[in-house]
């Protein structure tokens, strides 16, 4: 062991730390408050909820859970065996697929009415950015006082165009209600998208154009052949966003049709078992379950959607 | 002719988009504005002016209370996750280190949370810190979604100012503190404005939490007042007081975003496209 | 004193290696550049100096003090940057006194040193200005300052002038070089322009590229300008230092004295050099360079003249260039001549080839060493590569 003869072993204090070093111990200590207000209030929760799942507790008293395996998940009330479950899964899938498809056209065409150059655009971009600025619980409220079956406005407008012959009950009709939050959804989220299409838009290089516009082929072809490709990436960002953000709507269903069987999604479903039934190990299940969809679906974009991570800097 | 229809497609475009965006806040402006049966008739110009709808609403104490709580809840949240945001930015965006990249990953994971998943987990911690029911614990939970959101966006806004002046500034014998305090904050004012006002708007905007948290109408934010604001019966919503409320919450939201237009969207825009 | 040391000073980026073995002595007060072409790790080099790169094995002391691991602050060195890298929130006076502040100096002390920085780059009435409201050339007037005022014991500068236009380039240049006259400062300066390698620099570092540098190490040739002007080490530095570059023909080597080397060219076309080229193998194959400006128009009946035909002739006023095509080597002859020649584009035009002033590079590209009799030339040998 001490056979090993070194060099030059004068006592001496630690070297002082290099730039390098200095910084990324900085660094560490730069992100000591994140990371510990990051697991204070997601880690440490998300863990709980992870054990709650596992355990019969009840809202009242958490002290009390027992452990009870996976008896929430496929135990006879498990969660999994809830036709109930099943239902707000359809519900929470139709509605993030159709929601986000709409918005994705809808965000297309209106991104390219403001791509164009015409006086009065930014009149125009200024109101499309209204329905994104409303609270979703003020716009559930708005819509649902306009889709109001006596005395709404849009009742009002179809009967006197003689497009209905009766009004219609827009949230209360079970055909009907899970398509009216559809539609209040695309009010509100198109802007987004036509915002961040918008930007990709702007970024693609004008030479292009240019040149097909030169070579006098059709505008539509153009888009079809030039643009869409290129624009791919970012609108494959923009629709894994919406995507992800349309699988734990709440607040919308909430405010708009209550707890309704018809419409409900898998967050409003986890959270009537946690709050309104007090089952917390039924309700941390669903949400394990929802959390597992979702956590899915963020790896398929970060590897999809090409999130870019490593700067230039840095 | 071939020229101008084009042209008039594009207008007429242009104006149903207009009309589709501001029509439902424009309608709900009119309804609050009407009172009495006048509310019934879906006219689109109120017949007269009245204000009682909104005496009604702020007329009630509480209403004015949560709109306070909502603001200090918001500003407070915004005003944490800023001053934690800019420093964690600066060491994720500009400091080489191990396990950088998985950090990264794990804020952006987190934002992309769905927010009942931590709900039962979060519910027990707030009690547990006797929070539940208080604004306090309102912020803490909110700290979840506009934490990350600002730390990625910061980062973003980060990178992109210029490598050499970070090292004039260690040529200067500043340290990485020196650097974000006197170098890099004062050219990142427009970076956290941007940020700053989307946090808000997010923490502004709350549901979920505000439902389940808080329990006494007064320590309630006015997402959750407005959508449980009741009338007399049981049956009738007081659909005038409920459309004034709305009014009353969203017309700062939209004169601020209407304000900042251009920073707003560069900073949706540097959370996604460039992100 | 500041004078640098370095010691066998290698880089890495990952795997790649960059810089490889530079050892390198900087006297207190000289100005050296690091010079080559783009990509060759000056500005990595001078950022190991600096600090600002970390050091992947060697050593480096700055004013006698071991410094290989110490950060920026601490080695008394002051850079200024390419891109000026001004704070653009802070005043003239500001970005001046920042480093100072840090460095806690006394107020009245930071006033003393801006203002007298200010003092020597007529900076005196913008003190007050943002860098947004000054002119390129202010800026730039502006990063020097900023290092003045800390007085270090040595100036880094990455090329500096990159970003300014011609003439304010050449004005800049003069005032750096009257800088570090009046400062006395070592200065280390990086540039890709051998121009200003060859008007500012005390001692030259030109740095090999690619395949070069992982085979001879980083450093071409280290030498006085007209060092490397008359001596060049080998092809790379011969082509490299020069404007237009040096001539270059392929030869045989036919006999070889230590006082003259006889070479016979492509064509058949015999020339000699004052070279030693006795220990290379007869019939080598060798490379004769002569510089454009070396190449002497021959009288028609000129013996041991090369023939060429003038392809283009460009006409500068105080010189011309003839382009000419001869069979003694591929692409074209460059001749520099004073004044206007008269030869026109198509004209047969034969030129000599002066011993003195012929270069022999041998079979792997490195110089023959060459008898210069008398002329503005260093002494041989004090070239400072270890
Ligand atoms: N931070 C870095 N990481 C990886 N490679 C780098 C880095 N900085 C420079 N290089 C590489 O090192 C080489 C030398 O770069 P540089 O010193 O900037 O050259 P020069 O200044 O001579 O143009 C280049 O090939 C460059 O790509
Ligand atoms: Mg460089």
């Amino acid at each position: 062991m001490a056979a090993v003869p070194v060099a030059c072993t004068q006592d001496r204090a630690p070297a002082p730390p290099t730039l390098a070093e200095s910084r990324v111990r900085a660094a560490w200590l730069f992100l000591a408050p994140l990371v510990v207000l990051m697991v204070l209030v997601a880690g440490w929760p998300l863990c709980r909820t992870l054990w709650f799942s596992l355990t019969d507790a009840d809202l009242k008293d958490l002290g009390a859970a027992r452990f009870v395996g996976l008896d929430n998940y496929t135990g006879e009330f498990g969660v999994l065996r809830d036709p109930d479950w099943w239902r707000a899964v359809g519900n929470t899938l139709l509605f993030a697929g159709v929601s986000v498809a709409i918005e994705t056209l809808l965000g297309l065409v209106v991104a390219l009415v403001l791509d164009a150059d015409f006086p009065g655009r930014s009149v125009v971009r200024a109101a499309v950015l209204v329905p994104w600025a409303i609270p979703t619980v003020v716009s559930a409220k708005m819509w649902a006082w306009m889709l109001n079956d006596q005395f709404g406005v849009i009742n009002h407008v179809l009967m006197t165009t003689h497009l209905i012959s009766q009004p219609l009950a827009w949230v209360a009709d079970p055909s009907l209600a899970l398509g009216s939050v559809i539609a209040v959804d695309v009010w509100k989220a198109t802007p987004f998208m036509a915002l961040l299409i918008l930007a990709a838009l702007q970024m693609l290089p004008t030479d292009c154009y240019e040149a097909a516009r030169v070579d006098g082929i059709h505008p539509v072809t153009v888009f079809v052949r030039v643009t869409l490709p290129l624009i791919r990436p970012a609108l494959m960002v923009a629709v894994i966003f919406r995507a992800l953000d349309a699988l734990r709507v709440f607040d919308l269903v909430y405010v708009l049709t209550s707890n309704s069987r018809d419409t409900m999604s898998m967050s409003i479903y986890a959270r009537q078992q946690l709050v309104d039934f007090q089952q917390v190990g039924l309700g941390s299940a669903a949400a394990t379950v929802l959390f597992g969809t979702v956590a899915l679906c963020t790896a398929l974009a970060i590897t999809l959607g090409r999130v870019r991570l490593e700067g230039a800097a840095g | 002719m071939r020229r101008v229809l084009p042209r008039l497609g594009l207008y007429g475009l242009a104006s149903l988009i207009v009309l589709y965006s501001v029509f439902p806040f424009y309608y709900a402006i009119v309804s609050s504005l009407k009172t009495g049966q006048q509310l019934f008739d879906p006219g689109l110009i109120p017949p007269q002016i009245q204000f009682d709808n909104y005496a009604a609403v702020l007329g009630q104490g509480v209403f004015l209370l949560d709109l306070f709580n909502s603001v200090v809840v918001a500003v407070v949240v915004v005003a944490v996750s800023l001053g934690v945001g800019v420093t964690a930015a600066y060491a994720l965006g500009r400091v080489r280190f191990r396990g950088r990249k998985l950090l990264l990953l794990s804020v952006l994971g987190v934002s992309m949370f769905p927010q009942v998943a931590v709900l039962s987990g979060l519910f027990e911690l707030i009690r547990a810190l006797g929070l539940y029911n208080s604004l306090p614990g309102l912020m803490l939970a909110y700290l979840i979604f506009t934490l990350p959101f600002t730390v990625w966006v910061l980062t973003t806004f980060m990178r992109e100012l210029p490598k050499e002046l970070e090292e004039a500034a260690i040529m200067d014998g500043a340290t990485p503190w020196v650097i974000v305090r006197r170098v890099f904050l004062p050219l990142l004012w427009p970076a956290l404005v941007t940020t700053g006002l989307l946090a808000f708007i997010g923490a502004w905007n709350e549901f979920l939490y505000a439902l389940t948290f808080t329990l006494s109408p007064e320590q309630r934010t006015v997402p959750v007042a407005i959508a449980l604001l009741s009338g007399a019966s049981q049956h009738e919503l007081p659909w005038g007081p409920i459309m004034a409320a709305s009014v009353v919450v969203t017309v700062p939201v939209v004169a601020l975003v209407l304000v900042f237009q251009r920073r707003i969207v560069s900073g949706l825009t540097a959370g996604a496209v460039k992100g | 004193m500041a004078e640098i040391r370095l010691r066998n000073v290698n880089k890495r980026f990952g795997g790649v290696q960059v810089i490889n073995d530079v050892s390198l002595d900087i006297a207190d007060g000289e100005f050296c550049v690091f010079v080559g072409p783009s990509g060759c790790g000056k500005s990595t080099l001078l950022r190991m100096v600096a600090g600002l790169e970390e050091i992947t094995t060697g050593e480096l002391d700055i004013g006698g003090k071991r410094v290989t691991r110490l950060p920026p602050s601490a080695r008394g060195v002051a850079m200024v940057f390419q891109s000026y890298a001004l704070y653009p929130h802070m005043t003239v006076y500001d970005n001046m006194a920042f480093g100072l502040q840090l460095a806690r100096t006394g107020k009245p002390d930071i006033d003393a040193r801006v203002r007298r920085a200010a003092d020597i780059l007529a900076l005196g009435p913008l003190l007050q200005r943002l860098p947004k409201e000054l002119s390129g050339g202010q800026r730039q007037r502006v990063a020097i300052g900023r290092a003045i005022v800390r007085s270090p014991g040595v100036f880094l500068f990455d090329e500096p002038l990159s970003n300014l236009d011609a003439a304010l380039r050449v004005q800049t240049r003069i005032e750096i070089a009257k800088l570090h006259a009046s400062l006395r400062a070592s200065m280390i300066y990086v540039t890709h322009d051998q121009v200003e390698a060859m008007t500012l620099a005390d001692r030259i570092v030109l740095l090999n590229a690619g395949e070069a540098m992982r085979r001879d190490g980083s450093i071409a040739q280290v030498g006085r300008p007209l060092d490397l002007y008359h001596r060049p080490a080998n092809l790379f530095v011969a082509g490299f230092i020069g404007s237009p570059g040096m001539n270059v023909l392929p030869a045989t080597l036919a006999g070889a004295t230590p006082e003259r080397a006889e070479l016979v060219l492509r064509d058949g076309t015999r020339a000699s050099a004052r070279v030693d080229a006795t220990t290379l193998p007869a019939d080598a194959t060798v490379t004769l360079g002569i510089r454009p400006e070396h190449v002497g128009l021959a009288p028609a009946d000129g013996t041991s003249a090369l023939a060429g035909r003038a392809s283009h002739v460009e006409q500068l006023g105080e010189a011309s260039y003839l382009y000419l095509e001869t069979p003694a080597r591929d692409g074209f002859l460059t001749v520099r001549q004073g004044g206007d020649t008269g030869v026109a584009p198509g004209d047969a035009v034969a030129v000599t080839l002066p011993e003195a002033h012929c270069h022999v590079f041998g079979p792997d590209g490195r110089a023959v060493p060459r008898h210069l009799t008398a002329g503005p030339t260093g002494r041989p040998g004090s070239a400072g590569v270890h």
